[in-house]
C-alpha cells in the first residue's frame, strides 16, 4: 500500500498550477484533500504521474453570497467549512443538512468540495445535491474559464466533463426557490459510510397548492449522480399528497434507475431503498414547504 | 477472603504508555542498515506456477534481494502441523500444512509466491508490479458442499477428495431420544465468523548480529517461545542464538498464534542470508488476503425434546472450512462440536463432522474460535422449540440449564485440549435472573412492546446463554524477583496484545508481597527474559499465567516471611508485608525493608547454607489438569426500520460469569470488547469470496467493523462462581463478549418484526440486504 514514484509540485499561485496542469495534461492530477486520491494511489489503482498540490494557493478557500441569493464556494473549501459555516446554515439549509453526512469529521477535515465534486464518486453527496439544486461548476485552466451546468458535469462512472488541463476553481449553488421544501436522506451500512442509496428532494407548490418545481436526485444508484425524471413527470403540476407520491416513488425505483448489485446490496434491495428514500423526502420536503417544522 | 489488590478496579498501568504513543510496537524498531521486504502474492484462488520472471525488478535500483521457492533450497519445507488432531475413534485427518513460498502451485488468493528485498518498502513495491508470474489457472473450490463433490477440482493433489478431516463424536443414544420425543426440529443453519481486524496488522523485523551470533526477532506474535524454538530448529541454531520479542501488539484475537506464517519462516532467514535486518509490516490489504480467517461452517442439526420442553437430545452434521491448508488441525471446528451443548444438560448428542479444504484464506481461531458456530446452532434450535411449543425464549432455556448440583459436569465430549470437557463450576439461573432483571425483561414484554407496537414501532427482545471452555493447558510459568532496588521484577512467557497484564498480572504479585503496584515491573513474550511456556490463546492468559505468577509470587513471600522471621525474631504468623516493608503485628516498631532482604539474600561475602537459592526469587509453573467452564448469559432489545431494515440496539445487557475476578474493570473491557466483535460478526461483517476465489472484501470499506457509533453502551452484571481447578479461582475472560452476539440479535430482530411477518433466520451475519430479503420471501410464503 504504497504509491508508485509519482512528480509532486506544490504551487503558490492558481496560475501556477494552471500552467502546470497545461504541461503535464493526462499524466497530472490535482491534489485537494486527498481523501479518495490517496488512498486510490496506495492501492495502486490510480497511477498519476504528477501531482499539483493545490493546498498552498490562498483565494480558493471562502464561502461568499453570490448575486441571485446563493453561493459561491471556492474549490478548496474544506468540508468542515461549510457544514460550519453561519451563512450556509441561513441561506442553504439543504447544503447545511447534506454536510454531516459526508465521511467522518475526520475525512470533513481535510477533504473539499471542490475535490468531491471532481472526484464524481457515483455514490457521494454533493454531486448529487449540484444536480438537485441545478448548481454550476467553474471550470479553470490556462486557456480561460466556463461554467459548467452540474447536469452537463457528470458524465458518467468518476467521469466529469473537466478537460485534462481544467481545474474547480469554484462553485455556484443558486438559492433553493422561495417557499420551497426540500430533504436529504440516505442509508449506509454505518454512519459515514458512501450511502448504499441516496436521495434529494426539493419541490416547490403553486398558490393553488400545485407542484410548480421539483427535482430528485439520487445517489448510490447508478454510474453517477442522476435525476428521478419519471418521478419528476409525474408530480408536476399535480397536487401532492401521499398517494401522489407514492405513485412518484414507485416511478423512480421502476423506472428512473437501473442499480448496481455489490458486496453490500443487491439491485433489487437497492430499487426497494430508492422507493422507500423518493417517499421519504419528498413527504418531509412537502412539510417544509408547507411551513411545517422536520426533524429528520 | 480480604484482599488487597486482587478484585480491585485498578486503572491500567500500560495506558499512559500506549495512550501517548509511547509503547513499543514492531513498527517502532529502527535498526542501521535495515532493509524492507515485499511479498508478490498470488492473484488466482487456484493455478499452475508456469514461470516466475523477476529480471525487470532485479533492474530497478535500490533492490537488494528477489526470492522465489527455488531459491530457499533445502529451507524450503512446509510448516508444521501445529495442533494434531483429538484422540477420537475413527478419525480421518489429512494435514497439509502453509508452504513459505508457492512453487508448483497455488491455492489461495494472497499466498505468497516471491519476496523482494529493498532499500525502501516503495522500492520493494515497485518492484513487486515488475515481476512477472505465469500462472496456468485451476477452477477454483469455494462453496463448503461442492468442495465434495466427486468432480471437484482437487486442492491437494495427493489427496483423493478434498475432505481434510471427519470425525464423529457421541453420547448417550440419540435415535432412543427420537423415540421418545414429543417434537423434532430439523433446519440447515450457516453460520460464518469473519476476520479478527487487529488495530495492529501482522509485522516482523529480523535481525542477525554476526558478531554476537545472535537472531533478534521482534514479531507480532501471540507464541513468542514457541517460534523462537521453531526459528532456531529451521535455521540450525541454539535456542539460546534466537531472541523473539513479542512487543506491545495492537490486538491479535487468535489469528497471531497461528504458526508459522511464511513470513515468520523467510524473514530471518533472508537476515541471515543478507546480514542485514530486515523489516515486513502487513499492509491491510494483505492482513485481509494473508491473515488467517475463521470462515463458515454449514449445520443440519436436530433437537427432540419433550412436548413441555426438555432437551432429550440433539443430532448434528456439519462442514466446516480449513481454507487452503490446516495447520491449526481441528481446533475450530473441535470447540464447535464440543461447545454446541452449551449450558444444557443434553443426554444424547451424535455430532458428525466434516472439514473440507477450500481455495481460500486459512483458517484458525479468532475470538471464540467456533464456539460462536456452535452456540448459535443450538439457541437458535431452541428458540424455534420455543415457538413450535410456546414456550418463553427464557423459560425454555431455565428448564433445560445444568443444575448447579450437577458440577463438576461431564458434557463427554473431546474438546480443543483433547480431553472430554467437563465443566468445573456453574450456577447459571441466578446470572440469568439478573440480566432479566436489569434488562427489565417482563415489563418490555407486557407493557413497552405493545405499547411501543402500538406506535408503529419495531421493537424486539432477545436472550441467549452460552458457556466458554477457558484456560486450558498445557502450562505457563513465570518468575518472581525482589531486588535489591525494592523494585519487584516478574516475568512470563506469554506475550501481551492489549490484555492489561501489566495490570491485572502486577495484581497477583501485589496482592502477596505487599509492594505497590508501581514498584512491580513485568515483561512478557521476551524469550531472553523468560523462554517457557506456549502463548496467550484460548483465553487462558490469567487462568494459567496468572496462577503460575500467584503461585511464584507465594514462594518469595514464603522465603520473604522465613528470612523476615529470624531478623526481626518472631514467628512467621505475626509478619506482614506491607509497603515494601515486613512489619511485626505484634510490635509495630518492629519492621525490615524488602531490598534488605533482597540484599542479604545474596550477599557478596560470608557463608550460606549449603542447599540455599540466592536472592529473594522464584519460578513457579502451573498446569490446569483441565480447562475452566465460564458461562454467560446476554441480552438485548433492538428497533428494526421495517423499510431499510437497518436495526439499532437500544439496550444491550451482558450477563457474565469468569470466576474471580482479578480486576474487574479489565473484566468489564474484555466482555465489552468482546461484544463490539460480536456486533460486527453478527450485522457487519463477512468476508465475501467470489465464486473464483476472489476475495471481494479486502478493505475497511468494503469489510465493514463496527466503530464506537455502531456499538452501544453495553450495560453489565457478574455472578462470580470460583473456578476449583486453580488457586485464583479464576476463569478465562478473553473471547467470552463475542460469542452469543449472534444469536442474541437474530432472536431480538425476528422478535422485533414478528408483527410484519413471522421470520426464521437460521443464518449469521444478517444484513439489513438479506433481512428485506428474508421478509419478501415470508411474506410470499403466507
Amino acid at each position: 500500500m504504497k504509491p508508485p514514484p509519482f512528480d509532486y509540485y506544490a504551487p503558490d499561485t492558481l496560475d501556477e498550477a494552471l500552467a502546470l496542469m497545461a504541461q503535464h495534461g493526462y499524466g497530472a492530477k490535482a491534489l485537494a484533500g486527498g481523501q479518495s486520491l490517496v488512498p486510490t494511489m496506495n492501492f495502486r489503482l490510480a497511477a498519476p504521474s504528477v501531482l499539483v498540490d493545490l493546498n498552498r494557493i490562498p483565494d480558493l478557500s471562502y464561502i461568499r453570497l453570490a448575486p441571485d441569493g446563493g453561493l459561491l464556494i471556492g474549490a478548496m473549501t474544506r468540508h468542515v467549512q461549510a457544514e460550519k459555516n453561519p451563512k450556509v446554515a441561513d441561506k442553504h439549509p439543504l447544503l447545511h443538512a447534506t454536510m454531516p453526512n459526508i465521511g467522518h469529521p475526520q475525512i470533513r477535515n481535510r477533504g473539499t468540495l471542490g475535490g468531491s465534486i471532481a472526484h464524481a464518486d457515483p455514490a457521494a453527496e454533493l454531486p448529487a445535491l449540484m444536480r438537485a439544486v441545478q448548481g454550476r461548476i467553474k471550470a479553470q485552466s490556462a486557456r480561460g474559464s466556463r461554467w459548467i451546468p452540474a447536469d452537463d458535469f457528470f458524465q458518467g462512472f468518476f467521469t466529469t466533463a473537466l478537460a485534462e488541463d481544467e481545474l474547480i476553481t469554484e462553485l455556484h449553488l443558486p438559492p433553493l426557490p422561495a417557499g420551497s421544501g426540500w430533504a436529504i436522506e440516505e442509508v449506509a451500512r454505518r454512519h459515514g459510510d458512501f450511502a448504499l442509496v441516496g436521495a434529494f428532494a426539493i419541490l416547490h407548490l403553486d398558490g393553488a397548492g400545485r407542484c410548480d418545481h421539483v427535482r430528485i436526485s439520487l445517489f448510490g444508484v447508478g454510474d453517477g449522480p442522476m435525476l428521478a425524471t419519471t418521478a419528476m413527470g409525474v408530480l408536476r403540476g399535480e397536487k401532492l399528497d401521499d398517494e401522489a407520491i407514492a405513485t412518484a416513488a414507485e416511478a423512480a425505483a421502476q423506472k428512473d434507475v437501473d442499480p448496481p448489485s455489490d458486496v453490500h446490496a443487491t439491485a433489487s434491495f437497492r430499487r426497494h431503498l430508492v422507493n422507500v428514500l423518493v417517499q421519504r423526502t419528498l413527504t418531509q420536503a412537502l412539510a417544509r414547504a408547507a411551513g411545517q417544522e422536520v426533524t429528520a | 477472603m480480604s484482599t488487597r489488590y486482587i478484585g480491585k478496579r485498578m486503572k491500567r498501568n500500560e495506558d499512559p504508555r500506549l495512550l501517548t504513543g509511547r509503547a513499543l510496537f514492531t513498527d517502532d524498531v529502527h535498526l542501521p542498515g535495515m532493509l524492507h521486504v515485499a511479498f508478490l502474492r498470488s492473484d488466482y484462488a487456484h493455478g499452475r506456477i508456469k514461470g516466475i520472471d523477476t529480471s525487470f525488478a532485479r533492474e530497478i535500483p535500490g533492490v537488494v534481494a528477489i526470492y522465489t521457492a527455488e531459491d530457499l533450497g533445502d529451507y524450503w519445507r512446509p510448516g508444521p502441523l501445529l495442533v494434531p488432531p483429538p484422540p477420537v475413534e475413527g478419525r480421518v485427518f489429512h494435514a497439509r500444512t502453509q508452504v513459505p513460498l508457492a512453487r508448483d502451485k497455488v491455492r489461495h488468493v494472497g499466498e505468497p509466491i516471491v519476496m523482494v528485498v529493498a532499500e525502501s518498502r516503495y522500492i520493494a513495491e515497485d518492484a513487486v508490479e515488475q515481476i512477472f508470474v505465469d500462472i496456468e489457472p485451476l477452477p477454483a473450490v469455494t462453496d463448503l458442499e461442492q468442495a465434495l463433490a466427486p468432480d471437484a477440482p482437487l486442492i491437494h493433489e495427493d489427496l483423493d477428495s478434498n475432505l481434510a478431516a471427519h470425525i464423529i463424536q457421541q453420547k448417550g443414544d440419540y435415535a432412543e431420544a427420537v423415540e421418545k420425543a414429543d417434537v423434532v426440529i430439523r433446519r440447515r443453519f450457516y453460520y460464518d465468523h469473519g476476520v479478527a481486524a487487529a488495530m495492529e496488522n501482522r509485522g516482523i523485523v529480523a535481525w542477525w548480529d554476526g558478531k554476537a551470533e545472535r537472531l533478534t526477532m521482534w514479531d507480532t506474535t501471540q507464541a513468542p517461545v514457541v517460534i523462537r524454538n521453531g526459528i532456531a530448529a529451521m535455521l540450525g541454531l541454539s535456542e539460546s542464538q534466537v531472541r523473539v520479542i513479542a512487543p506491545f501488539i495492537g490486538g491479535a484475537f487468535g489469528p497471531k498464534i497461528m504458526m508459522f506464517y511464511p513470513e515468520e519462516v523467510l524473514l530471518p532467514w533472508a537476515a541471515m542470508q543478507l546480514n542485514r535486518p530486515l523489516k515486513w509490516i502487513e499492509d491491510r490489504r494483505e492482513n485481509f488476503m494473508s491473515t488467517t480467517h475463521e470462515r463458515d461452517q454449514i449445520h443440519w442439526a436436530e433437537i427432540a425434546l419433550t412436548k413441555d420442553g426438555k432437551i432429550l437430545g440433539v443430532k448434528d452434521e456439519f462442514i466446516h472450512d480449513s481454507g487452503a491448508y490446516d495447520p491449526y488441525g481441528l481446533t475450530v471446528p473441535i470447540n464447535s462440536q464440543c461447545t454446541l451443548l452449551g449450558s444444557y444438560d443434553i443426554p444424547n448428542y451424535y455430532s458428525d463432522m466434516k472439514v473440507v479444504f477450500t481455495n481460500k484464506m486459512i483458517v484458525t481461531p479468532y475470538r471464540g474460535a467456533g464456539r460462536q458456530h456452535g452456540v448459535f446452532v443450538m439457541e437458535r434450535l431452541l428458540d424455534l422449540a420455543a415457538r413450535e411449543l410456546g414456550m418463553d425464549v427464557t423459560e425454555i432455556r431455565r428448564k433445560n440449564y445444568i443444575p448447579p448440583d450437577k458440577f463438576p459436569y461431564n458434557n463427554e465430549i473431546i474438546y480443543q485440549d483433547f480431553a472430554p470437557l467437563v465443566y468445573d463450576s456453574g450456577n447459571y439461573e441466578p446470572l440469568l435472573d439478573k440480566v432479566l432483571a436489569l434488562i427489565e425483561y417482563e415489563k418490555f414484554i407486557k407493557e413497552e412492546q405493545p405499547k411501543l407496537r402500538a406506535e408503529g414501532r419495531y421493537v424486539g427482545i432477545g436472550v441467549v446463554s452460552y458457556v466458554e471452555g477457558t484456560g486450558i493447558g498445557p502450562y505457563e510459568g513465570a518468575r518472581v524477583q525482589v531486588e535489591t532496588t525494592g523494585k519487584v521484577n516478574v516475568a512470563t512467557g506469554v506475550g501481551t496484545q492489549g490484555q492489561g497484564h501489566f495490570t491485572s498480572f502486577v495484581q497477583v504479585v501485589a496482592e502477596h508481597l505487599g509492594v505497590d503496584p508501581k514498584d512491580i515491573y513485568l515483561v512478557t513474550g521476551d524469550t531472553d527474559i523468560f523462554h517457557w511456556g506456549t502463548g496467550t490463546f484460548a483465553s487462558r492468559g490469567m487462568v494459567v499465567a496468572g496462577n503460575a505468577i500467584n503461585s511464584a509470587a507465594e514462594r518469595v513471600k514464603r522465603k520473604i516471611l522465613q528470612m523476615a522471621s529470624q531478623e526481626l525474631e518472631a514467628p512467621v504468623e505475626d509478619l506482614v508485608l506491607e509497603g515494601g516493608f515486613v512489619r511485626d503485628q505484634r510490635h509495630p516498631e518492629s519492621f525490615v525493608a524488602l531490598k534488605d532482604l533482597a540484599v542479604k539474600a545474596n550477599p557478596l561475602r560470608g557463608a550460606v547454607k549449603a542447599d540455599a537459592e540466592p536472592g529473594l526469587e522464584s519460578t513457579a509453573y502451573f498446569g490446569p489438569e483441565r480447562g475452566a467452564t465460564a458461562f454467560g448469559t446476554h441480552a438485548m432489545i433492538v428497533e428494526v426500520d421495517p423499510e431499510t431494515f437497518d436495526v439499532k440496539i437500544l439496550r444491550y445487557v451482558a450477563g457474565h460469569d469468569c470466576g474471580v475476578m482479578v480486576n474487574p474493570l479489565i473484566v468489564d473491557g474484555q466482555v465489552r470488547g468482546g461484544v463490539a466483535q460480536g456486533i460486527g460478526n453478527a450485522f457487519y461483517e463477512k468476508i465475501v469470496y467470489d465464486d473464483q476465489g476472489q476475495l471481494l472484501t479486502a478493505s475497511f470499506m468494503d469489510y465493514l467493523v463496527p466503530t464506537s457509533m455502531e456499538v452501544p453502551h453495553i450495560e453489565l452484571v457478574h455472578t462470580e462462581t470460583p473456578s476449583p481447578l486453580n488457586p485464583l479461582g479464576v476463569k478465562g475472560v478473553g473471547e467470552a463478549g463475542a460469542i452469543p452476539v449472534a444469536p442474541l440479535f437474530v432472536q431480538a430482530v425476528e422478535n422485533a418484526l414478528a408483527p410484519l411477518a413471522e421470520l426464521e433466520i437460521t443464518e449469521a451475519p444478517i444484513s439489513p440486504n438479506r433481512l428485506f430479503e428474508l421478509v419478501q420471501e415470508a411474506r410470499q410464503k403466507v
